[in-house]
C-alpha cells in the first residue's frame, strides 16, 4: 500500500482553504484543514470533496453536442477529438471576426493569471468573470473611497471589538480562518451588530440584531453616519490629514438622522443609538464590514460606499482590530512571481462590454459580464462569436437564463470547461472535463494580507477518469492555437518553477507547511504617513470620488425609499447554507443527503394570511415563471421578504438527486438580466417581487387505489 | 469506568453539520447512515437576538449497553475503555441492536449489509490521535474528553 500525505488546497468553494490530503494507492482517504493556518478545521462541504471525486455524475470524458443546444444529446470523444474542434472553431471565428469576437469567463480568484494570458494570448480583451452578481458593488465602492479594491484591505476581525455586518453571512459563508477569527472575538467579549432582513447562522451569535425593512440598508448606514458626525466620535485627526471633502459628507447627511433611519428601516432608534455610543467607546477596533455579495438592491452600491466611510471615520485604517492593508510580497522584500500574463502583448481593442472607454467608473480587470449580453444581442461594439466559460455557470449566477439563452444563440461556439454539469455546460457545445481539486494542480498564487504568502494546490490523486487540469487544457488549446509560446512549459512542475524563479524560494520551501510564509510578523505601514498608499485619482480618501464625477455620477446619492410589495407579493430575497456551495455542491451525494433542497422562509403572520403552515407545500410565481417549494414559517424574517437558499432547482438529467430539487431565484427574475446599478455595476437581485400562494399540491384526501 | 465523552461548546457551534461529515467520509460511508447529529433548538429572543443552542449527540456509550446485550453473535461489544463497538466481522446485520438501543443509534450500512455506529474513531485514537469530528470540526467547538476514573 502507498500512503501519501499532501498539502493543497480545497476547491469546494471559491474560498480555497488550505488542506492536507492523505491517500493510498491513488485513493484519498482523509481530508483536515491545514494545522499550521486551521488546526485541522474543516467544513462539511471540504470532507465532502470525496464524495465529488468519487461521483460518476459529473463529465468524465470530453462531451461535444449532438442535438439542439440544450437537449441533452452527446456525443462522448477523445480530447484530440475535443480540443481539435474547439480550437478549429476558434480560429475559424477569429478568421472571420478577428480575436475580439472570443470571450472567457471564470469565477475570478487567485489562478486568474494563466487565463488571462490565454485569452490575451488570442489578441481578445475580453476576460470576465461572475462578479457582477456578486461583490462588484462592494469592489467598486471600495474603489471610489479609497482607490483600492475590496481586497486592498484584510479586517483583522480576531482583534476587533466589535463587528458590524450588514447583511453579510459570515459564518455560513465559512471562510474557515476567518469564522475563528469571529468566533475567538466574540469568545473574548468582542461584540457583533447584525443587521438583515431575516435571522442567519451569523446572526445567532450577534449581540445585537436589527431586523430591518428590505432595502433600508443604505438608510440605516447614513443614519449611523449622521449620528457619529452630530456626536463628533469620529477620529477627527485621521480625518484631516487623509480624508478630502468630508464637510460635503457633514452637509449630505444633515437630514438622515437617527429617527428618520429608525422609521424607515423598521426599528427603535433608541436602539441605533445605543450602538452608535458602543462603537465610539471601541473605536478603532470597530470593523464595519462593507458587504460581500451585494449585488442586491439597486442602492447596494452607496451602502457599501457609506460603510466604508463608516470604517473611514472609525479611523480603523491600519490599526490592530481594524482594517489593514493587504501587503504583498514587495512589502516583505521579496520580487513577485512571474506572471504568465505580463509575458503576453495586451490586445489593442476595446471591451465589448464597453467597460474602459464607454464606462470609465468601472475596474477594467474583468469588466461585467451582463453588459457582454447586451454587444452579442446588438452587435455592437463589433459581433461576439465565441465564449468560453471556466468552472462559471452564468445560468445559475445571473438572472433570467432564459434571456441569456436568447443572447448566446448568437453566439457559434460556447464551451464549458468545468468539472460539473453546469446549466450553462448543458447548454453549450463542448464539455471540456476538468479534474477535479483533488486531481489537478494549479498555478502558484499569492495570498496577500498582513503576513502575505505563496500558496499552492498540489493534486492529491491521478485524474479517476479521462479529465484534464487547467493548466492541461489551456496549454494543450494554447499549442493548437499557435500561442503555445505564452505556455513555456509542459509539466506543472516546469511551471512552477518559472513562476517562482524570480522569488528565490523553490517548490522545497513548500513542503514543511504547504506555504511560503513572506512574513513572521504582520507588516505594518506607518499610520501617521499613509501618503501614497490611496490611489484615488487625489490621492485622498475621497468621500466625493473624482472618477464617479467625471462619469457623471453623484457619490453621495440622496436615498429612496425602497418600494412596498403589493398585497399577495413579497420581495424575494436569497442566500447561502453552510452545507453548499450554491449550484456547485447541490448534486454531491453527501452534501445532498444533509440538504436536498430549498424552502421558502415566510413570516408567521403572512403564512396565516395565506392559509399556510410549515411544511406546506407553495407555489411561488413570477411574471411567468412558477416553482413549488415546502414552507418554512418563522417569526424571524420581515413580513415584506421570502427567502430561499440559492443554487437548487438545477435543471440537470444527468445530476439526478440535484435535478428539480428545489427552487432557483434567479429563475424567477424575469428580466432582471439588464437591472444594473450604473455605479457599482452590481446586478439587483433583491429587486424581484413574487406571488406566493398555498400550492393545491397540498394533499387533501387519502387517495390510494 | 466510562472513559471519554465528546463535549460541545454550544457558543462556539455553528451548526455547519461539519462533524457528521467528517464522521461519514472518515469511516467511508455512503448514503443512509449518520453517525453522529447535530440538532438545534428553535429560535428564541435572547435580550433581542433570536438564539439557539446546538446539541451534539453520537453513541452514549452506555455503562450497561443493550445493544450490546441484544446481539446474538457478540459482534456488539465493549471494550475495557467502555468503547462500545461492533465488530465487523462478527455483525450479521440482524438489526436486533437497533431496535434494543433507546436512540437507535446502530445503523445499517446498505454497502456492507452490517451495523455501523460511533466507536470514538477507536483506531484513531489508538493511534493517539482525535476522532475525526472533533478533529475537523469547523470552529473547534467539538472536544474530545477523557474522563477521571474513579
Ligand atoms: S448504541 Fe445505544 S444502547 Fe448501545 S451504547 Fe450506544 S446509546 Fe447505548
Ligand atoms: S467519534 Fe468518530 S465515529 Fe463517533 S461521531 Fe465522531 S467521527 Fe463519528
Ligand atoms: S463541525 Fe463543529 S461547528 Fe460544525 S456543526 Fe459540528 S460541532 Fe458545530
Amino acid at each position: 500500500m502507498v500512503k501519501k500525505s499532501v498539502w493543497s488546497m480545497c476547491g469546494m468553494c471559491t474560498v480555497r482553504c488550505p488542506i492536507r490530503v492523505e491517500t493510498e494507492d491513488n485513493k484519498v482517504t482523509w481530508i483536515e484543514g491545514n494545522q499550521h493556518l486551521l488546526k485541522g478545521a474543516l467544513c462539511a462541504k471540504g470532507s465532502a470533496g470525496i464524495a465529488l471525486l468519487n461521483d460518476t455524475e459529473r463529465p468524465l470524458r470530453p462531451l461535444i453536442r449532438k442535438g439542439g443546444r440544450g437537449a441533452g444529446r452527446w456525443e462522448e470523444v477523445s480530447w484530440y477529438a475535443a480540443l481539435d474542434y474547439v480550437a478549429d472553431n476558434l480560429k475559424t471565428i477569429i478568421k472571420k471576426h478577428g480575436p475580439e469576437s472570443i470571450m472567457l469567463s471564470c469565477r475570478g480568484g487567485p489562478f486568474i493569471d494563466l487565463l488571462n494570458a490565454f485569452i490575451h494570448g488570442l489578441g481578445s480583451p475580453n476576460f470576465t468573470n461572475h462578479d457582477s452578481g456578486c461583490g462588484r458593488n462592494v469592489h467598486h465602492a471600495s474603489l471610489s473611497v479609497y482607490g483600492l479594491g475590496r481586497k486592498g484591505f484584510v479586517y483583522d476581525i480576531k482583534k476587533s471589538k466589535h463587528l458590524v455586518l450588514f447583511g453579510r453571512n459570515i459564518l455560513a459563508s465559512l471562510r474557515i480562518a476567518e469564522v475563528n477569527q469571529v468566533l475567538d472575538m466574540l469568545d473574548a467579549g468582542g461584540k457583533m451588530t447584525y443587521v438583515d432582513v431575516r435571522q442567519s447562522l451569523t446572526g445567532i451569535k450577534a449581540t445585537r440584531f436589527f431586523q430591518v425593512r428590505p432595502g433600508t440598508d443604505y438608510a440605516l448606514a447614513l443614519g449611523i453616519i449622521h449620528e457619529v458626525l452630530k456626536e463628533k466620535t469620529y477620529d477627527k485627526e485621521f480625518i484631516e490629514k487623509y480624508v478630502s471633502d468630508f464637510d460635503k459628507l457633514e452637509e449630505f447627511v444633515e437630514s438622515y438622522t437617527l429617527e428618520w433611519a429608525a422609521n424607515e428601516c423598521g426599528i427603535k432608534a433608541g436602539r441605533i443609538k445605543d450602538f452608535v455610543q458602543e462603537i465610539a467607546v471601541d473605536r478603532p477596533k470597530v470593523v464595519f464590514h462593507p458587504g460581500w455579495m451585494m449585488s442586491r438592491y439597486r442602492d447596494s452600491f452607496y451602502a457599501s460606499r457609506a460603510l466604508h466611510i463608516l470604517n473611514v471615520l472609525m479611523g480603523n485604517v491600519e490599526v490592530e482590530g481594524g482594517q489593514i492593508f493587504a501587503k504583498g510580497p514587495g512589502d516583505c522584500g521579496v520580487k513577485e512571481i512571474r506572471s504568465l500574463d505580463a509575458q503576453v502583448p495586451k490586445p489593442t481593442a476595446k471591451r465589448a462590454d464597453g467597460v474602459g472607454w464607454k464606462y470609465t467608473h468601472f475596474d477594467k480587470g474583468p469588466g461585467l459580464f451582463p453588459l457582454f449580453y447586451e454587444a452579442m444581442q446588438t452587435g455592437e461594439p463589433y459581433p461576439l462569436k465565441a465564449l468560453i466559460c471556466v468552472r462559471h455557470d452564468p445560468f445559475t449566477c445571473f438572472p433570467d437564463p432564459q434571456a441569456q439563452k436568447e443572447a448566446l444563440d448568437k453566439l457559434d461556439l460556447l464551451v464549458s470547461l468545468d468539472t460539473h454539469y453546469s446549466e450553462f455546460g448543458w447548454y453549450s457545445d463542448v464539455i471540456l472535463p476538468e479534474s477535479t481539486y483533488l486531481e489537478r494542480d494549479s498555478l502558484i498564487a499569492t495570498q496577500k494580507g498582513p503576513k502575505p504568502r505563496f500558496i499552492m494546490r498540489r493534486k492529491a490523486v491521478e485524474p479517476q477518469h479521462d479529465t484534464k487540469s487547467l493548466n492541461e487544457i489551456i496549454k494543450l488549446l494554447a499549442d493548437r492555437l499557435g500561442i503555445g509560446q505564452y505556455f513555456p512549459f509542459t509539466t506543472t512542475e516546469e511551471l512552477w518553477n518559472w513562476q517562482l524563479e524570480p522569488t528565490g524560494f523553490t517548490l522545497r520551501d513548500f513542503d514543511d507547511k504547504g506555504f511560503v510564509s513572506l512574513a513572521d510578523k504582520p507588516v505594518m505601514f506607518d499610520r501617521a504617513n499613509l501618503d501614497g498608499k490611496f490611489k484615488t485619482p487625489s490621492g485622498k480618501i475621497e468621500i466625493i470620488s473624482r472618477v464617479l464625477t467625471d462619469a457623471g455620477l453623484p457619490s453621495l446619492k440622496p436615498y429612496e425609499s425602497p418600494e412596498k410589495p403589493d398585497k399577495g407579493q413579497f420581495r424575494l430575497v436569497f442566500g447561502r447554507s453552510p452545507l453548499h456551495a450554491h449550484s456547485h455542491t447541490i448534486n454531491n451525494p453527501l452534501l445532498h443527503e444533509l440538504m436536498p433542497d430549498n424552502t421558502l422562509w415566510i413570516n408567521k403572520r403572512q403564512a396565516a394570511k395565506l392559509g399556510v403552515t410549515e411544511g406546506d407545500w407553495v407555489d411561488v410565481i413570477s411574471d411567468g415563471v412558477t416553482g413549488t417549494i415546502k414552507a418554512h414559517v418563522t417569526d424571524f424574517i420581515h413580513l415584506e421578504a421570502v427567502y430561499m437558499v440559492h443554487g437548487f432547482g438545477r435543471q440537470v438529467p444527468l445530476q439526478t438527486r440535484a435535478y428539480h430539487a428545489g427552487i432557483a431565484d434567479q429563475k424567477l427574475m424575469k428580466g432582471f438580466l439588464t437591472k444594473m446599478d450604473p455605479a457599482g455595476g452590481g446586478l439587483c437581485l433583491c429587486e424581484c417581487f413574487v406571488t406566493v400562494r398555498r400550492s393545491s399540491k397540498n394533499p387533501k384526501r387519502m387517495v390510494e387505489l | 469506568m466510562k472513559k471519554y465523552m465528546i463535549y460541545l461548546n454550544s457558543k462556539r457551534c455553528i451548526g455547519c453539520h461539519g462533524c457528521e461529515i467528517h464522521c461519514k467520509t472518515n469511516k467511508g460511508l455512503p448514503v443512509g447512515p449518520i453517525l453522529c447529529e447535530i440538532s438545534q433548538e428553535p429560535l428564541k429572543m435572547v435580550a433581542g437576538v433570536p438564539k439557539t443552542e446546538f446539541r451534539f449527540r453520537s453513541c452514549y456509550h452506555c455503562e450497561d449497553p443493550d445493544c450490546v446485550a441484544v446481539c446474538p453473535t457478540g459482534a456488539m461489544q465493549k471494550r475495557h475503555d467502555g468503547i462500545v463497538l461492533v465488530d465487523q466481522e462478527k455483525c450479521i446485520g440482524c438489526m436486533a441492536c437497533i431496535g434494543a438501543c433507546t436512540w437507535g443509534v446502530p445503523q445499517l450500512n446498505p454497502d456492507t449489509g452490517k451495523v455501523v455506529k460511533c466507536d470514538y474513531c477507536m483506531d484513531r485514537i489508538d493511534a493517539g490521535l482525535k476522532p475525526a469530528c472533533v478533529t475537523r470540526c469547523a470552529t473547534h467547538a467539538l472536544k474530545f474528553v477523557t474522563l477521571q476514573e474513579i
